[in-house]
């Protein structure tokens, strides 16, 4: 731990913050990950951890390397743009995924799929870009 | 002193990642469905990716940085490939 206490203290009380709230909000979405009831609650949650748990870790991660190499480390970026990129695509994928699983074995709680294109029935059939 | 707290805080925030890594293997082994498997492995491949950046910041190199970014490219194909899967039943079509 030689290199973390060569850190100005305000540059460690900055990083001890945002380290531990980007662990704490990453629990918050695991714990809701277990406790939501179902997968349309569920799939919320991981959110959490890649928008401000990674955020926070990596702002953290920014301050420390940079303060001790005195230069801009900025490497982490990428991390942190790639997640943001990534996470709606991964989310819109899934949900579409299983929301058309729970359709094609006619699952109640799911809205039908005429109900969702909100076309006129005597309209001609479109591909809705699948 | 504040050596001691930004330690202390490392120390909290890789018990608290990893809580929440059992959170997610727990959601994981249980999800009542596939696409609950996969949404749980695709919260745990981040989680697992904090995780490494933590110990990176405790250690002072950068190599667990590559590491969480091959993560990171690697949860996200695979998580795509078993989104695909799930809604057309093969990856490549």
């Amino acid at each position: 731990m030689t290199h973390l206490a060569e850190l100005p203290a305000w540059a460690q009380l900055l990083a001890s913050f945002f380290i531990l709230v980007g662990a704490f909000v990453t629990l918050i979405g695991a714990v809701g990950l277990l406790t939501l009831r179902s997968f349309y609650d569920r799939i919320h949650v991981p959110t959490l951890g890649s928008t401000w748990g990674a955020g926070g870790i990596l702002l953290a991660s920014i301050i420390i390397f940079s303060v001790l190499q005195s230069r801009a480390v900025l490497h982490e970026v990428l991390i942190a743009i790639f997640l943001t990129v990534t996470m709606p695509v991964v989310l819109m994928l899934l949900g579409r995924a299983a929301l058309y699983r729970d359709r094609t074995e006619g699952v109640e709680t799911v809205p039908p799929m005429e109900a969702v294109s909100g076309l006129p029935e005597d309209a001609p059939d479109e591909t809705d870009g699948k | 002193m504040s050596a001691t707290i930004l330690m202390w805080s490392v120390t909290i925030a890789h018990v608290l990642l990893a809580v929440a890594m059992v959170c997610q293997a727990i959601r994981f082994i249980r999800g009542p469905r596939a696409q609950d498997r996969v949404m749980a492995f695709d919260a745990f491949y981040v989680s697992s990716m904090l995780l490494l950046l933590t110990f990176g910041i405790r250690t002072g190199t950068t190599l667990y940085f590559e590491a969480a970014l091959v993560i990171s490219l690697l949860g996200f194909v695979s998580t795509v490939a078993l989104a695909k899967f799930l809604m057309r039943g093969e990856v490549i079509e």
